[in-house]
């Protein structure tokens, strides 16, 4: 089943071209890997996908981009963020408490009942690998806790609004390899409920992770293929010339 | 070598020199007034009305005065000051008309005192029909307040990182929750420092309360907003210069009492800076 697809995605921000007649089709219940350098508009194309591209000055987008084939212009923005989460290249967590920072979301859209709630926390600390690292102090200040660990605090606060698609922007930039590995553990176990666009600078992420790649260079998607046919033997030399580490 | 060495010498000298020049005024005249104006402080002193024609007795009716006046003001103008801020930071395009507003604005807080003295009495004494009065004092001190308050909140609002916004955004939350339940929490502390130096401000002028409240002498406490008030500066200009033989003492004591006040709320707005600062999580 598609989930989303983008036909002939133009997008600007000002006279900045971002992204050039893009084409993807991102099916459910995969992981598809977005990799490029800097400036390639992977970003953009991301933060397409939930609408944070309209907080921009001068963003103007044409084509169609859908979400269960409903134009998202046409969705409510805020159950469409809903439906469609993200987790941002540096820990966020906003300044509340552990327990609040996920419950967060879940209150914005109306849950009040704290059993409900509290349920829901859990759970979603649970689901990102955070619970028994967490259960005892979940009033201390988010700001607490160490890197990787705010990392997958993020990922609970996603998952606790019951998204569909969750959308990761460089999710490991900031964190340890051992911190990278249990945000990837997470992600592959999520794989199963939910769909997953992650964008990352790590070409050797994008390998362990991504069912499919995209390959974006300059506002324009190069390639996209299945990942063990994408690093085995990709059509495209630029491609071959990035995943290699000639350029980027 | 030795050049450069004294040239730095000669230029650390007329810094600090200069440095040191702005702290000998404010320390000479909290010095002094504390100096002349300490003996007059007693209980009576702060809470008996003036008598003898102001030659004696205390300056209790002026301190309440100035106590309804300044609370007057920020009950007006915290509200508006507060909404216009949250527009004009959170919601405003960069268009003429907020262009305007925002010239407007620091107009405003470029405006003579005086004129706001003469802008209430045309408005609300004359126009509006409020008399001289309570109310009349605290709208126009309340609009002189507003450019401090509304700046100081834009600028508290603007300090949330962004990053905040877009994680709330991101989650589902509307526009509006963001602000409510993100931005204005982290904001708070800006905004109070804010409306503390308004209220630090509005408590010691003096030419916008002269033709719109302020009473010269009054037997007693003011009973309704619509009636006049004794107000500590203008108190203090008038056993200054219009009632002859006023002792030096009780002067200074007037002075000293409007200082502290100030002084006070701008210590309180330091202390809730330098806590929020300390607690600041980001």
């Amino acid at each position: 089943m598609v989930k989303l697809n983008a036909r002939n995605l133009n997008i600007w921000f000002g006279q900045i071209h971002a992204l050039k007649s893009v084409n993807i089709e991102v099916e459910a219940n995969e992981i598809l890997s977005v990799i490029g350098p800097s400036n390639s508009g992977k970003t953009s194309f991301l933060r397409m996908l939930n609408r944070l591209n309209d907080l921009y000055p001068g963003f103007k987008m044409s084509g169609s981009l859908e979400f269960d084939q409903e134009d998202i212009r046409k969705i409510d923005i805020e159950v469409l963020r809903k439906k469609v989460g993200m987790v941002f290249a540096l820990p966020l967590p906003l300044p509340l408490s552990i327990f609040e920072n996920v419950a967060y979301g879940v209150r914005m859209h109306g849950e009040n009942n704290r059993g409900r709630i509290s349920g829901i926390v859990e759970r979603s600390l649970k689901q990102a690998y955070l619970w028994d690292e967490v259960k005892d102090r979940l009033d201390v200040s988010a700001f607490k806790l160490s890197g990787g660990q705010q990392q997958r605090l993020c990922i609970a606060r996603t998952l606790a609004v019951e998204p569909e698609v969750i959308l990761f922007d460089e999710p490991c930039s900031g964190l340890d390899p051992i911190s990278t590995a249990k945000v990837e553990e997470a992600m592959l176990k999520l794989k199963k409920d939910y769909t997953i666009v992650l964008v990352t600078n790590n070409v050797k992420q994008a390998a362990r992770v991504g069912d499919r790649t995209a390959f974006f260079l300059s506002g324009e998607l190069i390639e996209l293929d299945k990942t063990e046919k994408m690093f085995t033997a990709p059509s495209d030399q630029r491609t071959d010339g990035y995943i290699r580490g000639k350029f980027g | 070598m030795r050049n450069t060495q004294r040239s730095q010498k000669i230029a650390f000298f007329f810094l600090f020199l200069a440095t040191l020049l702005i702290v000998v005024p404010v320390g000479l005249i909290v010095v002094i007034i504390i100096q002349k104006g300490l003996p007059a402080i007693n209980w009576q002193f702060l809470a008996d009305i003036p008598r003898q024609g102001m030659r004696a007795g205390g300056i209790f009716p002026a301190i309440i005065g100035t106590i309804y006046l300044v609370l007057g003001a920020i009950i007006f103008a915290l509200p508006i000051g507060l909404l216009a801020a949250i527009y004009l930071s959170e919601y405003a395009k960069d268009n003429i008309l907020n262009r305007i507003i925002k010239l407007a604005i620091v107009n405003l807080s470029g405006v003579p005192s005086v004129v706001y003295g003469l802008f209430g009495l045309a408005l609300f004494v004359v126009f509006l029909k409020f008399g001289a009065s309570i109310l009349s004092g605290s709208l126009t001190l309340g609009i002189m307040i507003l450019p401090i308050i509304i700046t100081t909140s834009r600028e508290a609002l603007e300090s949330v990182p962004h990053s905040f916004r877009e994680v709330s955004l991101s989650l589902g939350a509307s526009k509006w929750q963001t602000i409510r339940h993100i931005v204005l929490p982290n904001a708070v502390p800006g905004i109070l420092t804010g409306t503390i130096l308004g209220l630090g401000r509005a408590a010691g002028e003096t030419a916008p309360i002269l033709f719109t409240v302020a009473a010269f002498y009054l037997p007693q406490l003011p009973k309704s907003i619509f009636d006049q008030a004794m107000a500590l500066p203008y108190h203090l200009y008038v056993i200054s210069t219009q009632v002859p033989n006023v002792d030096e003492k009780i002067r200074y004591g007037t002075a000293l009492v409007l200082l502290s006040l100030v002084l006070f709320m701008n210590l309180v707005a330091i202390i809730i800076r330098y806590n929020f600062r300390k607690k600041k999580k980001w």
